[in-house]
């Protein structure tokens, strides 16, 4: 008896280890998204959620482990055998570059073109139509589809990103700490995004280390600590202080609170 | 948040952002230049039609070297190999013709083989070793010069090989590098007495400039050309992906390995025009053509507003750049300037230049 559609993941991932020679950076790492909803994915510096989601977008082969996409088992060779199964990642630094127009980084790549004889160009006219709307869409008004993205705060340059990654197609989307460097509104602007793209249908996989953005969208929280989960719990069942303390690892945390008084 | 209206954008006029573009400096350098030389060697003949011709030529040439060196620069590499290039295309051609008695067709074509896949060959090295572009092709610089004496002296042991012009008469692909255009126009105007005409010796009556130079209509295709590419195309949208960031290229698909590589190729392609239409121009090769035309390259594509760094250019720029390096060089000579202030010249105009280039783009891409 099949599962009904909604009830498979998008992706899953059953104990995926990876090691770089002696180092274990994972071991035994199992994770899934669903059709719509917004699982974060938090750790300290150092626990893994890099190679973790390295390994989801095709960068790395993971060492031993099950990897499925929609139910089947999947092999990816490279990052586009990962894109090309609907999986997009959006990198913190690498989304988009700012010497170039928000068109071109938009559609680089991908670029529409039209033919005129033998030769093709690409058609702007389109390109920038396109371009316009889904900014607009994203709650970003831009003064013209040529300004170069540099001319974008942070948060904007993450949406674009994030609405290039949309419109391509994409089923899966993860998002590399995309607040880390952002002021308070400028971060509020981005999880309002995360929620509109979870609204249509897209699974959505949030790294942070930061647990009130995760608290603002998650549906679900995993914890990753030294290259293992410390298991799944969904919203409503988990409050922010034991999702600091298993990031933390526990103990330690504890007696660094106390000694300064608050939670970190 | 209304889309239409947001209170932090400001309007802009339409004036300023025509203006504000990465050829404001190349323009404005453009037209000082001119103003200068229009000052002080207005009566020198040099914006007469002979003048004229004489420093389009050499801007041409110019340019010619400048278009290649522009989009690679585009794409995030340098070719410091250009110039002993020109060399080597030449005596390539001048040896295959004049010493192996292969019709001048096939020796410029051979020459263009052997001078793309040494581009081929730069990029390849550049992008398998992770090496910075620049110490490649300066290996490049000295070996390919190295090669040229040393195949020039064994073949005819000297440095200059002669004797390419009467080979090439008749020859229609040394015609495309060496001939001229709308010879029949000149002679027409000269007929009706609008230009000046010879009014001694055996070419009495004919006139002075008797056609159009290939080494301009060589400069202008390949400005129109490479504008295009850069400007209307996906692979032009891919050079500037390339050098601007080539990791975040490759995250999205772009093919960085392919782009560079083919970018080499297309300044060495530049640098063999130049070197034909030279060999076709004094009828002789010689080993030590070229010096210096990798920088002077540079030069042109700086002034136009070009990052040195990469992912941030126009052709146009380039072009003027050119014009500007042509006008100033050609200018000094008309002005009977001391020939050694042109360097002089040429280095304030370049600091100048570079100065108000990246003020202008720190306007246009918001870098801190």
């Amino acid at each position: 008896m099949s599962l009904p559609i909604e009830t498979v993941p998008l992706i899953e991932m059953k104990d995926i280890a990876k090691h770089f020679g002696p180092v274990i950076a994972l071991n035994g790492v199992s994770f899934d998204v669903r059709s719509g909803e917004c699982h974060c994915l938090l750790g300290d510096n150092g626990a893994g959620k890099s190679t973790f989601i390295k390994t989801m977008a095709g960068v790395h082969k993971p060492t031993r482990g099950e990897m499925k996409v929609s139910g089947e088992p999947v092999v990816f060779a490279n990052p586009r055998d990962a894109m090309a199964a609907g999986i997009a990642t959006v990198y913190q630094d690498l989304a988009m570059i700012p010497l170039m127009s928000v068109t071109r980084n938009f559609w680089m790549g991908r670029e529409p073109v039209r033919r005129v004889g033998p030769f093709k160009f690409i058609d702007f006219k389109e390109a920038n139509r396109v371009t316009m709307e889904k900014m607009r869409q994203m709650g970003i008004s831009l003064r013209e589809p040529e300004q170069a993205v540099g001319t974008l705060s942070g948060g904007e340059r993450q949406t674009v990103a994030i609405a290039r990654a949309v419109h391509f197609g994409a089923k899966v989307l993860i998002l590399d700490e995309p607040t880390s460097a952002l002021g308070v509104r400028q971060t509020a602007n981005v999880l309002s995004t995360i929620d509109k793209v979870r609204k249509s249908g897209i699974g959505v996989v949030f790294i942070t280390h930061n647990v009130r953005h995760a608290l603002a969208v998650g549906d679900r929280f995993t914890v990753l600590n030294r290259g293992k989960t410390l298991g799944t719990a969904a919203r409503g069942q988990i409050k922010a202080e034991e999702l600091q303390d298993l990031m933390a690892g526990g103990q330690e945390m504890a007696e660094l609170e106390g000694s300064l008084g608050g939670t970190v | 948040m209304s889309a239409a209206t947001d209170e932090r954008i400001q309007t802009r006029s339409r004036l300023r952002s025509a203006m504000i573009r990465p050829e404001l400096g190349a323009v404005c350098g453009a037209i000082l230049v001119f103003v200068f030389f229009f000052a002080i060697a207005r009566d020198s003949g040099m914006f007469n039609l002979q003048g004229t011709m004489n420093w389009t030529v050499v801007s041409a040439q110019f340019a010619i070297i400048a278009v290649g060196a522009c989009l690679l620069m585009i794409a995030g590499e340098f070719d410091l190999s250009v110039g002993s290039m020109i060399g080597f295309s030449g005596i390539v051609i001048a040896i295959l013709s004049v010493q192996w008695g292969w019709p001048v067709w096939a020796a410029i074509l051979a020459a263009f083989a052997v001078a793309i896949a040494i581009g081929a060959l730069n990029g390849f090295l550049v992008i398998r070793t992770g090496l910075p572009s620049f110490i490649v092709t300066l290996a490049f610089l000295y070996i390919l010069r190295g090669l040229t004496i040393w195949l020039s002296i064994l073949t005819t042991r000297q440095t200059i090989i002669g004797g390419v012009a009467p080979l090439a008469e008749g020859d229609w692909l040394a015609w495309l590098f060496g001939g001229k255009l709308f010879g029949g126009l000149f002679v027409w105007m000269a007929e009706n007495d609008w230009i000046a005409t010879y009014t001694r010796g055996a070419r009495t009556g004919q006139p002075i400039v008797d056609g159009i130079p290939m080494v301009i209509m060589w400069a202008l295709a390949l400005i129109v050309f490479a504008h295009i590419l850069l400007t209307r195309t996906r692979f032009g949208n891919w050079i500037y992906a390339s050098g601007g960031d080539a990791q975040a290229a490759r995250y999205v698909g772009v093919p960085v390995n392919r782009v560079k590589i083919l970018m080499f190729m297309f300044t060495a392609f530049c640098a063999t025009v130049f070197a034909t239409c030279q060999v076709m121009e004094f009828g002789s090769a010689a080993a030590d053509r070229g010096l210096l035309k990798e920088f002077e390259a540079i030069i042109c594509v700086v002034i136009g507003g070009a990052l040195l760094t990469g992912g941030y250019g126009t052709i146009v720029g380039a072009a003027l750049g050119a014009l500007i390096f042509g006008v100033v060089q050609q200018g000094l000579f008309f002005a009977q300037a001391e020939s050694s202030l042109f360097r002089v010249f040429l280095g304030t105009i370049l600091i100048l230049a570079v100065i108000f280039n990246t003020y202008i783009r720190r306007m246009i891409t918001g870098e801190r």
